[in-house]
């Protein structure tokens, strides 16, 4: 990370002139940011939640705002439902109002851009920050007096510090969202840094679904630093994908703290197939009796870049369920990480909880670095995780070879199946169409093959 | 759910149940002046009559330790250690000369071995009926605080060319053997703990099996704290030459006191090629009493290397007892196609607190290691699996496969999971299961409509969950340890 001294210019020159500066509530949040930067600072490898993930990285990278140029009506915009979404789209960081397509929304229903929401009334933008809930820098009941233990409490420190843009949605009670909200991040800039922050409120009995496209066109060794919030009221229903597939020069560090509570649901995907380094660290807190969440990834990576999959389910109250799948393949000198962790709290009982991770190898230099975690202090409990690694099946390979399917044809055939169990994990079917085709597409730059090849060894 | 709170009822009956090797031997004892400093050192050297490369080799731990700091990663919690308020060197003052036989050996140290139900009774034999008609088939090495007390069998195993005896005797009588293997494993700045070891370590076991040779008996050590304030550290080296074969079991239990006392051990295993260990622990130190005062702390860094093609390593452990157990058994299976197991039941009641696992590195081509661990959890304690599989890029072919399985039994414990799983090898296969659940009521039902009382019921169904690892022991202590499982639940269970 360039010297804290050039960070302290950056934020000293920056300050004055983010939205909402002046005006008391913003400056406390952005100050307070600054200063758990300060203390926490840059995770490193000795912290146990980095412990295969180094971050030396961040210090060839170039922490001013990255310099977009002025809106480009010309990109080319990925979606899930083309022109069926309520859409923002953020070019280098920057909300471009121009590519967005907001559209009708339905009474009770806000979508706004953070920066909007901030210089019509600094107020309510702080008021509305702060009623989310922030990452827990510790992670277990009963860590040691380890202070290294903490999560990625300087990296969200940094986003708080230079708070301006993201995205704010809130569905108001009762109220089914038809069409998904799409939040679009596009790299174009050759390099520079941007810290969005991405707040979703669904209250009470409400219905959404929210896809985020992380895209380059053109972008290049640009660096994302994301930290969402989001809350999930009583019986109410969140569906959140994300796609991260930026340039593969990118950073991305990506943070989501997610309450839910009784009877409510989260369900989120994450595809990882970009990004030289990209890490998403998602917290689930099940507050309420009858919660339930689903946290599935899939990730492709290969060069030498690095994938982290980071998980936290923290069951609080009893009768809560939660089910994890994270699959990826590792290509290349390619390096995948996952962290996954369950608490099951005194109270939690009736918790049901299951876990599956697995990697598949496809190079000699591949590695994985896995860690499935249990802590559990409630008896009543169904709590499981499963971790495989390995290369794919010979016996698998040889059955399709000896079906007259080409060597290549077979392998890719095989890598689209392994991960096509992820996306079986969305409930969405839009969505899941639209998981499905990126995997394949990913599995086609990973193996020279294309679906529709696939598809027709198949029909064959 | 009336059987759920009848299983806590038992277990709360546990905390009445009496840890049965609570007492105490009046022994004299040839105590060091508390505190660790190096004259401490240099004094356990001197009594132990060390060579100069042992004495500073002591040395150069005891100064590195001083750099280090304790570890705080486990899930573990306790006061800090105060390592000035211990004796490190205390040794029963009868056995100061040496005894030639059992017979020399003070009566109140064998009266101890008796009421232990160690097979020392094999002493009987050894002192009298020269070739006595059945063969016993354990020879033991006891320590008792600092010192080892008696070695059983020494002849029958000379006439194999097999070394049994004391560390500090083979010290003396084999130095190039422990000089060339003493921390070649687990060397002097591994961990704050086995560093301490190494600077004051007391005493031990020290085997040595000859190439193609197969231990005809079982060989045994039993380790007792008997004196009071003084912390056990005792030192394990077993080496299996080429072709060789022993099975190896510990023990080790300690009076009941309101004070935690430090055990910290180091076990070094070295398996040449197409050797194979099997080390099987039965420990059953003091845990405390139910309100979790006293009891031992057991910080014992355990490893075995697998340096020879072919060669085995198989580790075995019953945990019951301590305050507080830090261990985790390894295999560095350094040599192709040699093959790691850890198996372990830890089972924690009351306050204790259990911080145990194992952790496999595959080096070589087509190693396999497998790991199935039970933890069971009662009445307030905490038990917790950590591990680690590592698989490094020549490791072509390399096998794991870990199942670790937890038993909660009443709302105020806890069980805990944290394995660590690295692959760099594509053709290396790693499988990892693990399930956390209570005793299912259906069983219990099962059980009980058959006419079990409750307490058996729970007694059959934890031995059930244990089967897996409790089959793995020696034939001569699976008994033992079966009813120790239902000891440590008990009043109540089994």
């Amino acid at each position: 990370m360039a010297a804290i001294a050039t960070l302290k210019d950056l934020y000293e020159t920056l300050s004055p002139g983010l939205p909402g500066a002046g005006a008391a509530g913003l400056d406390r949040l952005r100050a307070d940011g600054y200063a758990r930067f300060l203390s926490d600072g840059v995770p490193t490898p000795k912290v146990e939640g980095w412990k295969y993930t180094n971050l030396r990285d961040l210090a060839g990278v170039s922490l001013a705002p990255a310099q977009t140029t002025a809106a480009n009506t010309d990109i080319e915009l990925p979606s899930v439902a083309p022109g069926k979404t309520h859409r923002l789209v953020f070019v280098d960081g920057v909300f471009n109002a121009a590519l967005s397509a907001v559209g009708t929304l339905p009474r009770g229903v806000t979508l706004d851009s953070l920066r909007d929401l901030i210089e019509s009334s600094p107020a309510t933008a702080a008021e509305v920050l702060e009623r989310f809930p922030a990452p827990k820098a510790d992670t277990g009941l009963r860590v040691g007096p380890n202070p290294g233990r903490g999560q990625s409490g300087g990296l969200v420190g940094l986003n708080g510090a230079f708070l301006a843009e993201g995205a704010v949605l809130t569905v108001g009670e009762g109220v089914t969202l038809a069409q998904p909200v799409e939040i679009v991040f596009v790299a174009a800039a050759a390099d520079g840094t941007w810290h969005p922050r991405l707040l979703i409120d669904v209250a009470a009995g409400a219905e959404v679904t929210v896809a985020e496209h992380h895209v380059a066109r053109g972008g290049g060794a640009t660096f994302a630093n994301i930290v969402s919030g989001v809350r999930v009221a009583e019986g109410a229903t969140l569906r959140h994908a994300k796609f991260q597939e930026e340039a593969e020069t990118a950073l991305h560090l990506a943070s989501v703290t997610a309450t839910v509570a009784a009877s409510a649901t989260y369900e989120t995907f994450i595809l990882t197939t970009g990004g030289r380094l990209a890490r998403t660290d998602v917290q689930v807190r099940l507050e309420g009796s009858g919660a339930s969440t689903r946290v599935s990834g899939a990730y492709g990576v290969d060069g030498s870049r690095h994938a982290d999959f980071t998980s936290l389910i923290d069951h609080v109250s009893p009768n809560c369920t939660s089910r994890e799948v994270v699959k990826g393949v590792i290509d290349g000198r390619g390096k995948a990480v996952f962290q996954g962790k369950i608490i099951v709290r005194p109270d939690a009982q009736k918790t049901d909880g299951h876990q599956l991770n697995r990697a598949l190898l496809l190079s000699d230099t591949a590695e994985i670095d896995a860690k499935p975690e249990l802590e559990i202090y409630a008896d009543d409990v169904k709590c499981s995780h499963g971790a495989t690694a390995g290369e794919l099946d010979e016996e698998a390979l040889f059955y399709l070879r000896a079906r007259g399917i080409p060597a290549d044809t077979a392998r890719a055939l095989l890598i689209a199946a392994f991960l096509d169990e992820v996306a079986g994990e969305i409930g969405d079917a839009a969505l899941r169409a639209y998981a499905t085709a990126r995997i394949q597409d990913r599995i086609g730059r990973l193996t020279g093959i294309t679906v529709d090849a696939v598809d027709a060894a198949v029909e064959e | 759910m009336a059987a759920t709170e009848q299983t806590v009822e038992q277990v709360r009956a546990v905390t009445e149940q009496k840890y049965k090797y609570g007492f105490t031997t009046e022994i004299e004892s040839d105590l060091a002046p508390k505190g660790l400093n190096e004259d401490i050192v240099r004094f356990i050297s001197a009594k132990k009559g060390e060579p100069e490369w042992l004495l500073e080799w002591r040395l150069q731990a005891y100064r590195h330790w001083l750099t280090m700091e304790e570890p705080t990663w486990a899930m573990v919690d306790f006061p800090k250690i105060d390592y000035q308020d211990s004796h490190y060197y205390a040794a029963p003052k009868a056995a100061k000369d040496k005894p030639k036989s059992l017979d020399e050996v003070d009566p109140e140290l064998l009266a101890t071995y008796e009421k232990l139900g160690i097979p020392l009774k094999e002493q009987a034999i050894l002192a009298g009926v020269e070739g006595a008609g059945d063969m016993p088939a354990v020879a033991v090495d006891a320590v008792f605080d600092s010192v080892s007390v008696a070695t059983t069998f020494k002849k029958k195993l000379e006439e194999k060319g097999i070394i049994f005896c004391s560390i500090s005797e083979a010290i003396r009588e084999h130095p190039e053997l422990v000089r060339k293997y003493l921390g070649s494993v687990v060397p002097y700045s591994d961990n704050y703990y086995a560093t301490l070891n190494c600077a004051v370590f007391t005493d031990g076991s020290f085997v040595y099996i000859p190439k193609g040779v197969r231990c005809p008996m079982e060989l045994s050590t039993y380790f007792r704290i008997n004196a009071s304030n003084t912390g056990q550290f005792e030192r394990t080296l077993i080496i299996a030459d080429e072709g060789s074969y022993v099975s190896y079991l510990e023990g080790c239990t300690a009076p009941m006191r309101d004070e935690n006392q430090l055990h910290a051990a180091v076990v070094e295993l070295v398996a040449l090629d197409d050797a194979t260990i099997k080390y099987s622990t039965v420990q059953n130190w003091y845990p405390g009493d139910e309100n979790g005062k006293g009891g031992i702390y057991n910080f014992v860094t355990k490893r075995g290397a697998c340096r020879g093609r072919n060669s085995k390593i198989s580790w075995t452990q019953v945990e019951t007892g301590s305050a507080i157990t830090w261990k985790y058994p390894s295999c560095i299976l350094q040599g192709d196609n040699s093959v790691g197991e850890f198996y372990s039941v830890a089972i924690t009641n009351n306050y204790q607190q259990a911080d145990t696992g194992t952790k496999m590195i595959h080096i070589g081509k087509n190693t396999r290691s497998t790991i199935v661990a039970k933890g069971i959890s009662a009445g307030k304690a905490q038990s917790t699996y950590r591990g680690l599989v590592r698989i490094l890029p020549k490791a072509e072919g390399a096998r794991n496969y870990t199942q670790c399985d937890s038993l909660l039994i009443g709302d105020k414990c806890g069980a805990h999971t944290v394995p660590y799983i690295e692959s760099r090898n594509r053709t290396a296969r790693v499988e990892h299961e693990a399930t956390t659940a209570k005793i299912s009521e259906d069983q219990l039902f099962y059980c009980r409509a058959r006419g079990l009382s409750e307490e058996d019921a729970v007694g059959l169904i934890v031995n059930g969950f244990c089967r897996e690892v409790l089959k793995e022991l020696p034939m001569e202590f699976a008994v033992e340890a079966q009813k120790l499982v239902a000891i440590s639940l008990e009043g109540s269970v089994g």
